[in-house]
């Protein structure tokens, strides 16, 4: 028999934020060692209150747009309760009864054409911390205790491995170039739902739930060992399927049991009153919609007009700061594809000639606007732009004094070029006989002569004319 | 008795054990968080000391502040007629005020039986940053002091605005300066006093002739809401309490068990060991209320409660400025065995739990107590204020 494949998502995104949750403590990611970012509050201490820290609604409800959500302008806090180490209150801060997202769809492209998944929720949460076991104890590190997450939840709309894959790459990118999350190793994590049915059935299967995986290959694998074991369960009878909770291993590659006690554990989910419901009024989600940025498909439609190439547009939409800068510089009255070209051929490349990664990049985006310009209005040629632009990107000098001190715009007095012409021909009387006597090649030497007087700054064509003109 | 479980040198200012003070230990009275040193003072501790008072000393409590008057406390034994440390310290002029958390009655039942006065004042008045928390959502640090004037010094400078707590109203400052009385409206309710004593009995009504003598028009009427409003409470406060102090568990600080084999072992001899049976009472109530089964039934329907008793006295109150009832149902508590505290804390809650189910203030004075609608504490404070001069 032909079996479907029935998925749904949970998905676990830690957001950019510059504190925790509820604290002022830094995020993990600022830590050096286990149990640096951690106060009263994060760590469970009595008399510590939980404060809403606002960045983390304005970041989950970008996400909720980006997706197509409605947002709730009335959203709640629950706790949840269960004993575990790192978990130093015993209960965690989510959303179950008000969740700030809801009812949103994505659209996935895959090689069976375009395929809509719907968005059940999107709600805040606050993560745990970790163990660290070693010798005769374990040990508690409460950095990543509080920090904030989303969790998204699609309905059970996914039909394939390969579909689950797109739409977690196309989650990271937007949320990438969105500034909401930067997807590291680990800040993403999914609880994968899967059940199989009979082609053509309406009916859902028993259904089982893979906990707690980062990596996408491990996702991959782990969905295409469940679904055949679900299949090899109906069709050979190999063993009864049951509603369960599993993880993957992935050294075997297959998934396991876990413990019965885990997946009927009653959370005693209740709202917390230490919270104040947040109310989202007409004019905050107006200030939100106002910074988000275009949505990805939008955006990416818009690079590829513009014709910028497909590799260039990888590269803006998996870095924020890259995009932005680019749609800085096009706001301003650049062209789209020659900017890319600008920041992503020449700026990336002296970053890259120094050692730098391109999130190094320091540019303002009125400089570089300042050196495309002084190009394109003739001021000085390519060249020279360049230079500008390496001084610029490596020391951060203005483009606009550099360029005056270093003499690159002297091509535009056509006196001095000529005066330059000039004095090559006086100073290089053999190229000059030469040429004469019909060695084209010695016109190169004269030229040559030239452009080093000027620095590099001269238009070669008007020089070569100049040259051809003086030597007639 | 003695008052303090840990004495702090010459001070004007008693706090109770549930409340923070920096570098001090602070148990709740409970063994569970036995050598427990917070690492910051509360905010209303806080505010005191910028203002130059000094604190005394740590006041025993009942664990949690869960029992009727703080007899339950690991660190103090009461042998025979139950009182509360703070309230004593107050009347025995050991110090001018004492802070404490109104949770569950016992500070204001404290108040009654020392013969002191207790505000617990509008939820969101004062900062709950530093309180060792139980109920959250009726929970208040409130104030005792020998009289009206006596609190009212002490409020005016607790209360206010806190950003460290997200439950604190807006407001930055408080004026609880006294008012005319004469021509306000008080009600005695009928089926509260019939659950007193006939001394409490008494003392209701040398209340009300006081009050009558100011001007202050007394009536009694009939308003049926308070088993109602008790059972709910019971429900919401013994699940968040549940909730709450799940965290002392033995891992991070506080008494931890001796042995145990493994994290479930840690957690359930450390439990066992660290609260005392009425703790364990609460616990399991709480945690049966918020179980699948039994959510909507309790919880989801005690906060239905809540909010139709608040619409209700909501309107009694535009009749009257305050009702007058008892705090607690007999003058004087002889000691008791803790297998019965659960029982019988909560039928002496009656009296209290309204309170903190809606948030209103409430106010001890002469045994007795006034409730108002919110912010009406300086109606309360004068009301108070009258009777307690005219008693003089």
């Amino acid at each position: 028999m032909n079996y479907e494949l029935v998925i749904g998502l949970e998905t676990h995104v830690e957001l950019s934020t510059e504190s925790k949750i509820f604290c002022s403590c830094g995020g993990h990611s600022a830590a050096n060692e286990p149990n640096d970012c951690v106060c009263p509050a994060c760590s469970g201490m009595p008399g510590m209150l939980p404060v809403m820290n606002k960045r983390v609604v304005e970041l989950a409800v970008t996400a909720g747009l980006m997706l197509n959500c409605d947002i709730n302008r009335y959203t709640t806090f629950d706790k949840k309760n269960y004993y575990y180490p790192d978990l130093p209150c015993a209960y965690q801060i989510t959303q179950l009864n008000h969740p700030i997202c809801t009812n949103g769809c994505v659209t996935l492209k895959t090689s069976e054409g375009s395929r809509d998944i719907r968005i059940k929720q999107i709600h805040m949460e606050e993560d745990a911390g970790k163990l660290v076991h070693g010798g005769k104890y374990s040990y508690v590190d409460f950095n990543r205790t509080s920090v904030p997450l989303i969790e998204i939840v699609t309905q059970p709309d996914f039909r394939s491995a390969e579909e689950v894959v797109t739409y977690l790459n196309k989650l990271k990118s937007m949320f990438r170039s969105g500034g909401i999350s930067e997807c590291e190793e680990g800040a993403m994590r999914c609880d994968v739902n899967i059940s199989v049915r009979p082609e053509g059935s309406e009916e859902f299967g028993v259904r089982t739930e893979i906990k707690n995986m980062s990596s996408f290959e491990a996702i991959e694998r782990a969905i295409r060992y469940e679904a055949q074991r679900h299949i090899d369960a109906l069709d050979f009878e190999t063993e009864e399927l049951v509603q369960e909770t599993r993880r993957f291993d992935d050294v075997s590659g297959k998934t396991f049991a876990m413990r019965n006690k885990e997946t009927e554990a009653d959370y005693r989910y209740f709202p917390d009153a230490n919270l104040m419901p947040i109310i989202i009024d007409d004019e905050w989600l107006e200030k939100i919609k106002a910074n988000k940025p275009a949505a990805l498909d939008e955006k990416v439609e818009d690079y590829r007009l513009a014709g910028i190439s497909e590799k260039e547009i990888d590269m803006l939409v998996s870095n924020h700061k890259i995009s932005k800068l680019l749609d800085d510089v096009v706001n301003m009255g650049c062209d789209a594809k020659d900017a890319a070209t600008w920041i992503l051929t020449d700026c990336i490349g002296v970053l890259r000639k120094d050692g730098k990664t391109m999130d190094e990049l320091t540019i303002s985006s009125e400089k570089l606007f300042n050196i495309i310009k002084m190009v394109n209005d003739g001021t000085v040629n390519r060249t020279a732009g360049k230079k500008i632009l390496i001084a610029v990107v490596e020391n951060d000098v203005d483009p606009i004094s550099y360029c005056k001190e270093q003499g690159l715009d002297k091509k535009f007095d056509a006196s001095i070029v000529e005066a330059v012409v000039v004095k090559a021909i006086e100073q290089n009387p053999q190229s000059v006989q030469d040429f004469k006597n019909g060695k084209t090649k010695a016109l190169q030497a004269l030229f040559g002569a030239c452009m080093k007087e000027l620095k590099g700054a001269g238009d070669p064509a008007v020089i070569k004319a100049l040259l051809e003109e003086k030597l007639k | 008795m003695n008052y303090y479980k840990i004495k702090l040198g010459d001070g004007n200012i008693a706090v109770d054990d549930t409340i923070l003070v920096k570098d001090t230990e602070s148990s709740a009275g409970s063994k569970i968080l036995e050598g427990f040193k917070p690492l910051f003072s509360a905010e209303a501790v806080i505010r005191l000391e910028n203002k130059g008072y000094k604190i005394a000393g740590k006041t025993h409590v009942g664990e949690f502040g869960l029992d009727l008057v703080g007899e339950f406390s690991y660190y103090e034994k009461q042998e025979s007629s139950l009182k509360g440390a703070a309230a004593e310290a107050v009347a025995n002029d050991d110090v001018i005020a004492a802070l404490g958390v109104d949770m569950n009655g016992a500070t204001r039942r404290s108040a009654a039986l020392s013969g002191v006065d207790f505000l617990k004042p509008t939820y969101g008045t004062v900062s709950r940053y530093g309180v060792i928390s139980c109920a959250a959502s009726g929970e208040q640090v409130g104030v005792y002091a020998k009289n009206a004037s006596g609190v009212k010094e002490i409020m005016q400078i607790i209360a206010g605005h806190d950003e460290k707590d997200g439950t604190s109203l807006k407001n930055e400052s408080y004026d609880y300066s006294f008012v005319d009385v004469s021509g306000k409206k008080v009600a005695i309710i009928k089926e509260l006093t019939q659950k007193a004593d006939d001394e409490t009995k008494a003392q209701i009504n040398a209340f009300a002739d006081a009050l009558r003598e100011s001007g202050v028009i007394v009536e009694e009427i009939s308003f049926d809401v308070f088993d109602v409003a008790n059972t709910a409470w019971q429900i919401l406060m013994t699940a968040e309490t549940c909730n709450n102090i799940s965290r002392y568990d033995g891992v991070k600080f506080g008494h931890r068990a001796k042995e145990y084999k493994d994290i479930d072992e840690l957690y359930v001899n450390s439990r066992t060991e660290g609260f005392n049976f009425l703790t364990k009472a609460v616990i399991l109530y709480g945690s049966d209320v918020l179980s699948k089964n039994r959510y909507k039934e309790c919880y989801d329907k005690s906060l239905k409660v809540r909010r139709v008793i608040a619409e209700k006295f909501e309107e009694l109150m535009k009749n009257y400025d305050a009702i007058l009832t008892p705090v607690v149902s007999k003058a004087s508590y002889e000691a008791y065995d803790i297998h019965e505290a659960f029982g019988k804390v909560f039928d002496e809650s009656v009296f209290t739990a309204l309170a903190n189910l809606i948030g209103v203030p409430a106010m001890v004075s002469g045994s007795v107590q006034l409730i108002g609608k919110h912010f009406s504490e300086a109606v309360l404070l004068s009301l108070a204020d009258v009777a307690e001069r005219k008693g003089e």
